[in-house]
């Protein structure tokens, strides 16, 4: 192997971070509690450095490192750069949620930064084992991380079922991979496609291997039935950990599914199809109507985020350029409505006081109607009401579907089920603007956040009167990265 | 200039609710009022030309304005009105200026958001009624429910929370089927959300049975139609004047308009083979409602259920076309009943909400003899129970007036069916007037009634003289419209079948 086919350059990004990450980890150790500002400047510093890298680094053109194992396009500099934005406003918005309940400390930087290094190598993995690697070092990061409040039981439980859901999921994963390394005799996702395409490998081989990924891909997705997890981790999680879970790795999941179904095994696509029509039909409808039943907010929201990765699914089981780039889409708008949303339940939040059940929102337009107001921008968006930008998102991945006429009754179901669960959206306005505060003292908020967490929410809306701009982003990525031309 | 009317006709509400918001709290309640007033002083002036400069003899839009708004989707941001839609832009920006001067100092909490949500909430009507492409219809559409939404939720009455989300799923649950329909008919265009695309292509009947169905739920949930009309009540009763107000002179004529921009002109077979339901449920509307508003006891589920009633006739009109109407007068009647009906029922609503600021109630049982402590109000009331009755010389007459001719050149026993309305019609409303107005004085509160203060007076003056100028000179509305009713008419003739 040749220093020129191991092609550093492209990797930049994942290099910077991780030597910053581990340059953080020693550092800390030498800082006192009080000190750890310094930690989180470092941290935020680490990001701008990646994002730099990516930015500067960004051409059209797939550039190939480590002989094929990894490659940076277009859709994959895309991804990260929202990862960034992510993880950098979860540290922003969780400063002082944190430092109330005493995991203000080292460990909750790091992990979240080795959890990002993670998700951008599953954005470039174009081999299998770089993906399982990318995959392992997310979920490992983010099984710590929701144990971080280690004497928590609820935060315990948590951390254990998901630690244990999530390698029973790693392990039908690599299952399935090793079926189609039979199969092929390649881990390479473009040798792999090249030989399922010629017809040389043995089929039923190829659909055993396909069903234990896509199993493996609901679990990560959380789509239903695979889904168990997802609302006793969203609830029993530190908030900031559940807005880092309900962010970033939805554009991490994302990469995912692309490279495995659609760049691996294209030539499935008729079998993969009929398995995330399933997952998706099921994820919308159980999703939707689950979550008018919860009373806590974040699990709610966990049961939202169900039904939002089944939308996700409908544009890349629709098979086509304009669904993968309308799923993009919607990954990238969910992950900034999903930060604002958990943003606004950090903000209400303060020592010794959980602000997740759905009653603590009542009179939030009396208490602080700016925040109010924001979190109204988010709810309208997550239901889908036009003009903000998750009615766009829906509108993207349901024409994707209509585009096939086979599917139209896939798109009345997943309209349908919308409206079931525009119900429970609803609510959560009638609860801060219908209904008088449990407790009318005023929210205190750091500047810094409430400045963030504004720009988070008009981001919404202004994504949703102007869409054009990243729509176009995510259809030219998409298309120079699948190579479809 | 006259490109960019109908921006302005949408924007200057728009702009002006958000400055109005910008005030902030109650401490600032005075100066959200008079931005507010003046906004919708504003929003009205830009529409009035409107109606001056349309050119009477075009049929197809005017005013148009076109530019790209989201390519990925060629959605575009192209908006004209023809005769069809040009009058409901006028009339959503006067209603929208009487409900300002309506809640003037009946709304104490949270004013700057009030008088915010329906500029806001009129500007996004505004753009419903001027798009010339489906999808921006439908943001618009869509988008207006949020700020009604807010309106019946936080100023409502008692059970206002109820109403409100009923309110907001039925419509939700319409306009989805809507979606996918425009989807559809997007990808049979060849890419374009052009509502002219979509009259034009043609289409098979089952495609266009299916179609009708999506355009059925969205607009008649809206209108709204039995037996999807069940949400209209709940939210009359729970809203606030206001809201009452404009739920019924201009949203539910969303509806109407929609039936006549989509479902005729796109799917005019189908609405030929399966029209009668239509009208079916239309002449249910018209009787069994009828009869239904006669046994209410509360003044406002009244007038809504006499909005339904009225509402049967509009689509009566409508749909009649398609049985063969030979003239224009279904159609155009169903039109005129759609203004005349905005000023009625605002009119109608704002006579509760004048009674209910001082009695607090809107039970039939707590009034009478209203006529001895507020003469000058009960002769105005007087004036509009007459028009929602169909008296000649009001409004009200004309366009009841008309559907009926043009029903009895289709089938007698609709024009015959139709016509129990004059009867219904004028029995719940004047009997609800004579049981509240007329009689000995009922109890103290009606004792200590104050006739109307000057702010009243004038909304209900400007709405007596907008309902006898419609009554006695028609002709001013007929003619903007003729020309494009002709041409609505001659593509629902055609047929669309491949």
């Amino acid at each position: 192997m040749t220093l020129a086919s191991l092609n550093l350059v492209a990797a930049l990004p994942e290099i910077w971070l991780l030597c910053a990450t581990s340059a953080i980890l020693l550092i800390d150790l030498f800082l006192k509690d009080e000190q750890r500002d310094i930690t989180y400047a470092l941290s935020l510093l680490a990001l701008v450095g990646a994002a730099v890298f990516t930015i500067e680094g960004y051409s059209a053109a797939p550039r190939a490192a480590f002989s094929g194992m990894f490659v940076a396009d277009a859709m994959s500099d895309v991804l990260k750069v929202g990862m960034y934005a992510a993880v950098g406003l979860m540290l922003a918005y969780s400063r002082s949620y944190a430092a109330d309940r005493q995991i203000y400390k080292g460990e909750l930087f790091t992990l979240s930064l080795f959890a990002l290094l993670g998700m951008m190598v599953m954005a470039s993995a174009t081999n299998l084992l770089t993906l399982y690697v990318g995959l392992e070092l997310l979920s490992l990061s983010l099984y710590a991380l929701v144990a971080l409040p280690r004497d928590n039981k609820v935060a315990t439980e948590a951390a254990m079922k998901y630690f244990v859901l999530g390698a029973l999921a790693s392990g039908m994963l690599l299952y399935g991979m090793s079926m189609i390394y039979g199969a092929t005799g390649s881990l390479n996702v473009h040798e792999i496609a090249q030989k399922v395409a010629s017809g040389s490998a043995n089929a039923t081989l190829l659909v055993f291997g396909l069903v234990f990924i896509v199993t493996g891909i609901g679990f990560k997705l959380g789509n239903v039935p695979f889904h168990m997890w997802v609302p006793d981790v969203y609830q029993g999680s530190p908030t900031a950990v559940t807005l880092l879970i309900g962010s970033a790795p939805k554009l991490a999941a994302f990469a995912f599914v692309i490279r495995l179904l659609v760049q691996a095994l294209p030539s499935l696509q008729a079998q993969w199809q009929g398995m995330l029509i399933v997952l998706a039909v099921l994820s919308i409808g159980i999703g939707n109507v689950v979550a008018i039943a919860q009373t806590n907010l974040k699990r709610m929201l966990a049961y939202s985020t169900i039904s939002h990765m089944g939308f996700l699914l409908l544009g890349i089981l629709s098979g086509s350029l304009q669904g993968y780039s309308a799923s993009m889409f919607y990954a990238i708008v969910y992950a900034l409505m999903s930060v604002a949303g958990f943003g606004v339940v950090l903000l209400m939040s303060r020592q010794g006081f959980e602000a997740e059940r759905l009653a603590d929102l009542k009179g939030l337009a009396q208490r602080s109607p700016w925040f109010a107001w924001m979190m109204l921008f988010v709810m309208f968006s997550m239901a889908g009401i036009p003009v903000f930008s998750g009615f766009f998102a829906k509108l993207a991945v349901i024409q994707a579907v209509v585009a096939d006429d086979k599917l139209i009754w896939l798109a009345v179901v997943a309209v349908l089920f919308s409206l079931v669960g525009a119900f429970y959206y609803l609510r959560v306005v009638k609860l801060m603007f219908m209904d008088e505060p449990l407790d009318a003292s005023p929210i205190a908020v750091k500047f810094d956040m409430r400045v963030l967490l504004s720009i988070n929410c008009l981001a919404i809306l202004v994504l949703g009167l102007m869409p054009q701009s990243l729509l176009k982003l995510c259809y030219e990525s998409v298309k120079t990265s699948l190579g479809m031309l | 200039m006259s490109e960019h009317l109908l921006s302005l006709a949408i924007w200057v509400p728009i702009v002006a609710g958000l400055i109005v918001l910008a005030t902030g709290g109650d401490r600032n309640a005075g100066v959200a009022r008079v931005l507010a007033l003046i906004g919708a002083v504003l929003g009205f002036l830009v529409t009035i030309p409107l109606y001056t400069s349309f050119a009477p003899l075009h049929g197809g839009a005017q005013f148009e304005e076109m530019r790209a708004w989201i390519p990925a989707f060629n959605i575009n941001y192209h908006l004209g009105v023809d005769g069809l839609s040009m009058f409901f832009v006028i009339l959503n920006a006067f209603t929208t200026l009487l409900v300002v001067v309506a809640g003037w100092e009946v709304i104490q909490e949270r004013v700057a958001q009030y008088m915010a949500a329906f500029l806001i909430m009129s500007g996004l009507i505004n753009g419903a009624f001027s798009s010339m492409d489906a999808m921006l219809f439908y943001v618009f559409f869509e988008a207006m429910l949020i700020p009604l939404y807010l309106i019946v939720g936080v100023w409502g009455g008692q059970n206002r929370v109820y109403a409100a989300i009923k309110l907001f799923l039925y419509t939700l649950m319409g306009s989805l089927l809507l979606l996918v329909a425009f989807i559809y008919l997007f990808f049979k265009t060849g890419h374009s959300f052009e509502i002219a695309d979509f009259q034009r292509i043609a289409l098979p009947l089952s495609v266009q049975g299916l179609l009708m169905v999506a355009f059925f739920f969205a607009f008649a949930v809206k209108v709204p139609m039995f037996p999807v009309h069940t949400w209209l009540p709940d939210a009359h009763v729970e809203a606030p004047t206001g809201g009452s107000m404009v739920l019924a002179a201009i949203t539910l004529k969303l509806g109407a308009y929609g039936f006549l921009r989509f479902a005729l002109p796109i799917a005019p077979d189908a609405a030929r083979q399966y029209g009668w339901i239509i009208i079916l449920l239309s002449l249910i509307a018209v009787v069994y409602i009828g009869l239904v508003a006669l046994v209410q006891t509360d003044m406002k589920k009244l007038v809504a259920y006499s909005s339904i009633s009225h509402m049967g006739f509009v689509t009566l009109g409508f749909y009649m076309l398609v049985d063969g109407a030979p003239t224009t007068y279904g159609v155009e009647g169903a039109l005129v009943q759609m203004i005349s009906h905005g000023f009625v029922s605002a009119a109608m609503f704002f006579c509760i909400g004048v009674m209910y600021d001082r009695v607090h109630s809107r039970k039939i049982a707590d009034y009478g003899g209203v006529a001895n402590t507020m003469p000058k109000f009960a002769a105005f009331a007087l004036l509009f129970a007459m028009a929602n009755s169909g008296l000649p010389a009001t409004s009200g007459f004309v366009g009841e007036f008309m559907v009926i001719v043009g029903a009895v050149q289709v089938n007698f026993w609709y024009a015959a069916l139709a016509a129990t309305t004059l009867v219904f019609g004028a029995s719940y409303t004047l009997w609800m007037y004579k049981r509240v107005i007329f009689g000995e004085v009922a109890n103290s509160h009606v004792a200590e009634l104050k006739d109307i203060n000057l702010r009243e007076f004038a909304v209900l003056a400007v709405l007596a003289v907008a309902v006898l100028g419609m009554g006695l000179y028609p002709e001013a509305f007929t003619s903007k419209m003729h020309t494009s009713v002709d041409t609505l008419i001659s593509q629902v003739k055609q047929s669309k079948l491949p």
